[in-house]
This record gives structure tokens, C-alpha cells and sequence, in this order.
């Protein structure tokens, strides 16, 4: 009877063990065929097309291109190789301005013959129109807008994922946002998390101890958008005013408050392996004539060190990975920081804030996948160096 | 026999509940009038059971179209490429406007400025102007505030402002409407949008111009009366072939009674 029992929740284990590893399988590959169609999309927005004159010699345009275009930054064909003639703008809307409503027919019959006569009288236009006006007798020239490219994605300074008519996802402001603020924040979280766990584990009395250390679990127990409206609300006009800042809303306000959040994990890891260390070590190391500080340096330290570590990298992962508390709090303008007193934008801010909004399966919508992805390496690469350390420790 | 009835009453039972019940879901500018709206329609109504979830006008489209909402709200119209879609799984849409917002462009209280142009806000978005004294300010620099990229809000302003162009990419970007409130209210040299129903002391509103003439502040019956020019609809989407289901609702939506609740809620009714 026992016997079997035993089985039973043996093989209950089994297959919860089964069914975990499975889960997040499929999560990963979840991640993974949400965006691995990006780099196949066109680049100009589905739907609509971009025609010029049949005359204009210019068949091709970045999607860069397309947007200095269509913000009027570039105003003449010659930049793009193309003849001296002015570039003229035509979006749908703008039709009114060229015909009357009797033009357009009484359910706009003749929209699709208008633009067509449109596009054909002005040797400089750019037209961004619906793919169903571009019929048949069609009298201006496609442009061909190419497939979203890799260099353009990974290489790309500029995050304008709406942009009309090709939208611009390079991710290189996001990536380097997100390091920037994790970076810092370790940076401030590091000298504070390892003194307060030395304190608590080699200086602090037993009273002292049980004080402190709930007090510092209570930290991870508080909801990340409570830390994000506190930043919002305390340390923003903080910031401001110390620096003396137009705006408030920093990398390093996400920095402190990053900084706050990894704190409870760093100290409780490093302190629970500096409290490993045997007994025995500390008294061999006390009775050689070694102080305490000596014996907590030379002796302790380096025997915790992968625990410490490990506690470490699980804070910057904690970081990495934090949505609303960094949303709130760094302002999420896409540009690459070259301060860190200048606001910015993360990658888990980016996925949290527009995938509410974005249709389903567009390009925006992989993009967002593919920053999912590069997070999901990055995250990786830091549990597995804890894993790394780990492992050296068992075999130390 | 007995079991017959019951099957009967069991019958008559689920469908009522299947007229009766019905899910609304979408943008979260169209929320809270939403759901003041559905309380007051199921007080009214015994027996009908509305539920109102946000998420934003993409979640509640992309919802109507996977068939796990009644009603889409939204508060820009539906893509081109969301209307295909529905078109390829062959179901027509009927789009209803059932309130209209107005934006209110805000600045910090301790800033001079009173009124800007259109033109002169589109300079601002779009980096042009960077500093207030270039528009009758103080010598403080512009600190932009926007909603995020792909909220119904953004788009709108996007496009009755900028005139499609692109924001300037050091834009703030802000999570939500309360956000931008804060942020404008403790950052001296800020400047922002948000719906009319959210305008309160701490910041102020901009009066506006689109002929460089006319400067009028933002307010229900500015909106009302059309002298105001940021305004934009707010739209609920629905299946054609579940218009018998939905209509009741929509209908008191439209109805006096409902657009006295939009009145109140901050919103500009229709009439």
C-alpha cells in the first residue's frame, strides 16, 4: 500500500517536472515565431502603396528615405539621385485640397481616377494612398520600399514604430537604454547590498538581525508600480533639482529605483552564503590572531564569493527584466543616451507600453517580439553565468 | 414531464442569458464612460449583464475580430489592415460614434505662455522650437511630453497637429494620461496633452488657434459649439450580424439619457 503510494507521488513529481520544462518550452518558441517573420515583411505599411510619376526615375526608398520625405525634411528629388524638381507630398486626405467633392463622385467612385490623373500631371509628387486605389489603369509607378533589413533593425538609431508611410524600428536606443539603467543601477545597488549583508552577517547582533532582516524581505514583497509612483511622485523633482535638470524623468531615476528593487535579492543571497561559512574558519582564522575585519576580508569574502556573485547577477537580472517601476520613471524618450542624466527608453518598457495598442501579427507587433527575444538572450546569458559560477563552487 | 419543463426553463434560461449578456472591450480613453454607462444601463435593465474591460483600441479590435467581444471600443478609427481582416474572414463591421473627447494641450502653471498656434505646436513635437522665449516664454527649455506610440491618443494628435509628420524621437513618452499630469505639474518648462475630462488646477490649459487669429480654451461647450479645434470621436465597433444583441445598449448610449452621462463624465455628447 505504501509502496504504491510512494509511486503515485513519484510519478505525480515526474510529470509536474515534465509538464514545467514543457511550458516553458513553448513559451520560448512562442517568443521565437512571434518574430522571426519580421525580417519578411515589407517595410511599407500593409495596404498602401507608395507610387511616384511614371517619369521619376527613382524605383527604390529606404524607409528612412521615405520618412525625411514625408516629414518634409528632404524637399528635392536630387538628393535621392532623382531630377532638380520640387518633391510634393500627397497623402489621401490631402485630396480635398486638389478637387471637389462632384470630382470625387457621390461615394467617391472616381477617387481612385483622380489620384491616378493627379499623379500624372506632377512630375514631383510622392503619393501614399491605399493599395485599392492602385488599380489597373494605374498611371503612376510603385515604389518598391524593400523588406524590413537586419542592419536597418540592429543598426537603427531611430524607434518611430507608427510612422506612415514605413515605419522605422531600429532598436539600437531601446538596447542601449536598457543596459545603460541596468548598468547604473548595480553600480549603486552593489556597494550598498554587499555592505548591508557584511553588517547583517558578520557585525549585526542576533537581535539586530531579526529586525533587519524582514524589513529588507518587506522591500521585494512591495508591487513594482508602487516603487514606479513613488519615483514618479518623489525622486523625479529629486533629481531634478539636485542636478539642477529641465526634466526630472532620467536614466538615473530609473537607476535608483532599479537600484532599490535588486537591493532585498542581492542582500539576502550574499548574506545567506557568507552565514555558510563554516564556523570552523572563522575560529581557525581568529585564533591565528586575525581581527575580525581580517577574518571577515581574508577569510569569509572569499569563501562566499560565488554566493555573493551569484546574488550579484540575480540583482542585475532583477533589473534587466523590470517593466512598470522603469516606465513610470525614465521618461521612455528613444534616443541613445550619452548621460545618464538623460531621459530614456528600456526594451520591458517598450513591450509593456505598446503591445496593449499594436495590431495583432502587423510588423510593429513582431518588432515587439523581437525585442522579447533579445531580452530573453540577454536574461539567459545571466542566469547561465550564475549556473557557471555555481558549478565552480561545488568543485572548489 | 418535470424533466421536460426543466430542460425547458434550463433552455429558455441560457439564451436569455446569451441576449442578456455581452462584453465590451477596448480603449481605455473610452472606458470609465463606458462603464459609468453600462451601470446605469443595467440599473435600468434588470436582467442584462454588460461587462467593460480596457486594454487599448487595438486589444478591444483584435478581440472583436477573434470573436471574444461584443462591442470594440476605440478611440481612432480601425486600420486599413484591421479592416481587411475582417473582410477576409468574411464579417462586415458597423461602426458606431458615440461621444466625441476633446485633447487639452497643458504646460506647467508657472509658465507665461497662455496660447500657442497649431504651427507652433507642431514645431514643438517635431523639435523645431526648443525653447519657450522662441514663443513668448521664458528662456526655459521645451520639455516634451507625449503618450506612448501606439495609443489612440497619440495618432489622433499625430495626425490633427502634426499633420502626420513624426514626433521628434527625445519625445517623452508617458504610460498613461495621469502620468503626463504628474510630470507636467512638477516640470517647470513642460508641455503635454491630455482628454478634457482629466484638466485640472495643477497644470494649465492652452488656449488654441488653428488660423492664428481665434485662441479658444478647451472646454465642453467650446468643444460643443465646434470653435475648439482638437477634437476627435470615440467609436464603438460591432459585428453586423450580432446588431440585434448589442443594439439595446447602443442605443440608450445615444439616447438623451446616455449622453447626459457622457456630459457628466467630461466627455462632449454628440448633440
Amino acid at each position: 500500500m505504501r509502496n504504491r503510494a510512494e509511486k503515485l507521488v513519484e510519478s505525480l513529481f515526474t510529470i509536474s517536472g515534465f509538464v514545467t520544462s514543457i511550458v516553458i518550452v513553448l513559451v520560448v518558441v512562442f517568443l521565437f515565431s512571434g518574430g522571426v517573420h519580421l525580417f519578411r515583411s515589407p517595410s511599407i505599411e500593409h495596404g498602401y502603396v507608395v507610387a511616384v510619376n511614371a517619369d521619376n526615375p527613382i524605383d527604390r526608398l529606404s524607409p528612412a528615405e521615405l520618412k525625411s520625405i514625408f516629414d518634409y525634411e528632404q524637399t528635392n528629388w536630387q538628393q535621392f539621385g532623382g531630377a532638380d524638381e520640387e518633391i510634393l507630398v500627397f497623402r489621401l486626405n490631402d485630396i480635398t485640397n486638389y478637387f471637389s467633392e462632384e470630382d470625387l463622385g457621390e461615394n467617391f467612385e472616381f477617387v481612385s481616377e483622380r489620384i491616378s490623373q493627379l499623379i500624372s500631371e506632377n512630375q514631383g509628387i510622392i503619393a501614399f494612398i491605399p493599395q485599392e486605389y492602385a488599380g489597373e489603369n494605374f498611371s503612376g509607378k510603385e515604389i518598391d520600399g524593400g523588406t524590413i533589413s537586419l542592419s536597418e533593425v540592429f543598426g537603427g538609431k531611430e524607434w518611430l514604430p507608427t510612422a506612415t508611410p514605413a515605419p522605422l524600428f531600429g532598436l539600437l536606443p531601446l538596447i542601449t537604454g536598457t543596459l545603460w539603467v541596468s548598468f547604473f543601477a548595480i553600480l549603486i545597488a552593489l556597494p550598498f547590498g554587499l555592505s548591508v549583508s557584511i553588517f547583517m552577517s558578520e557585525v549585526a547582533s542576533e537581535r539586530v538581525r531579526g529586525i533587519l532582516k524582514p524589513v529588507i524581505e518587506l522591500l521585494s514583497g512591495i508591487p513594482s508600480v508602487v516603487y514606479g509612483f513613488f519615483g514618479l511622485v518623489v525622486v523625479v523633482p529629486l533629481v531634478q533639482q539636485i542636478f539642477n535638470l529641465d526634466v526630472g524623468e532620467t536614466g538615473l531615476t530609473g537607476s535608483l529605483i532599479l537600484a532599490i528593487m535588486a537591493l532585498p535579492t542581492i542582500i539576502t543571497v550574499s548574506e545567506d552564503a557568507m552565514r555558510n561559512c563554516p564556523r570552523a574558519m572563522r575560529e581557525a582564522s581568529l585564533s591565528l590572531g586575525a581581527n575580525r575585519w581580517q577574518t571577515t576580508y581574508k577569510v569569509v569574502i572569499p569563501y562566499s564569493i560565488s554566493g555573493i556573485t551569484s546574488g550579484v547577477v540575480l540583482g542585475i537580472g532583477r533589473a534587466m527584466g523590470e517593466t512598470m517601476a522603469v516606465l513610470m520613471v525614465t521618461g521612455n524618450s528613444a534616443v541613445i543616451p550619452h548621460t545618464i542624466l538623460q531621459p530614456l527608453r528600456t526594451i520591458p518598457a517598450t513591450i509593456a507600453a505598446e503591445l496593449g495598442e499594436v495590431s495583432s501579427g502587423s510588423p510593429h507587433y513582431q518588432a515587439l517580439f523581437v525585442l522579447g527575444i533579445i531580452l530573453f538572450v540577454i536574461t539567459f546569458a545571466i542566469n547561465m553565468c550564475v549556473a557557471s559560477i555555481s558549478a565552480k563552487h561545488k568543485n572548489s | 414531464m418535470r424533466t421536460k419543463i426543466l430542460a425547458v426553463i434550463c433552455t429558455v434560461a441560457l439564451f436569455a442569458q446569451a441576449i442578456m449578456a455581452q462584453s465590451i472591450k477596448g480603449s481605455d480613453t473610452a472606458l470609465p464612460l463606458t462603464q459609468k454607462a453600462a451601470e446605469a444601463y443595467m440599473k435600468a435593465n434588470k436582467g442584462a449583464k454588460i461587462t467593460v474591460t480596457g486594454g487599448g483600441s487595438g486589444v478591444g479590435i483584435t478581440a472583436l475580430l477573434d470573436g471574444t467581444t461584443d462591442i470594440a471600443m476605440s478611440s481612432r478609427k480601425m486600420k486599413f489592415d484591421e479592416k481587411s481582416k475582417f473582410q477576409q474572414g468574411g464579417k462586415t463591421v458597423v461602426e458606431k460614434v458615440i461621444a466625441y473627447d476633446a485633447l487639452a494641450v497643458i504646460v506647467n502653471p508657472a509658465n507665461k505662455v497662455n496660447q500657442l498656434t497649431r504651427q507652433q505646436l507642431e514645431d514643438i513635437y517635431t523639435g523645431k522650437v526648443k525653447n519657450w522665449k522662441e514663443v513668448g516664454g521664458d528662456d526655459v527649455a521645451i520639455v516634451v511630453y507625449s503618450r506612448e506610440t501606439s495609443s489612440g491618443t497619440y495618432e489622433f494628435f499625430k495626425e490633427q497637429i502634426l499633420k502626420n509628420k513624426n514626433y521628434m524621437s527625445s519625445v517623452l513618452s508617458m504610460p498613461a494620461t495621469g502620468a503626463i499630469m504628474q510630470s507636467v505639474s512638477q516640470t517647470k518648462g513642460a508641455i503635454g496633452y491630455v482628454g478634457l475630462a482629466y484638466l485640472n488646477s495643477s497644470v494649465k490649459a492652452l488656449k488654441v488657434s488653428y488660423d492664428g487669429k481665434n485662441f479658444v480654451a478647451p472646454s465642453v461647450e467650446n468643444a460643443q459649439n465646434k470653435t475648439y479645434p482638437i477634437v476627435r470621436p470615440l467609436f464603438f465597433y460591432f459585428e453586423k450580424k450580432s446588431e440585434a444583441k448589442v443594439s439595446p445598449f447602443i442605443t440608450f448610449m445615444l439616447s438623451p439619457e446616455g449622453q447626459k452621462i457622457v456630459k457628466q463624465e467630461g466627455y462632449i455628447p454628440l448633440q
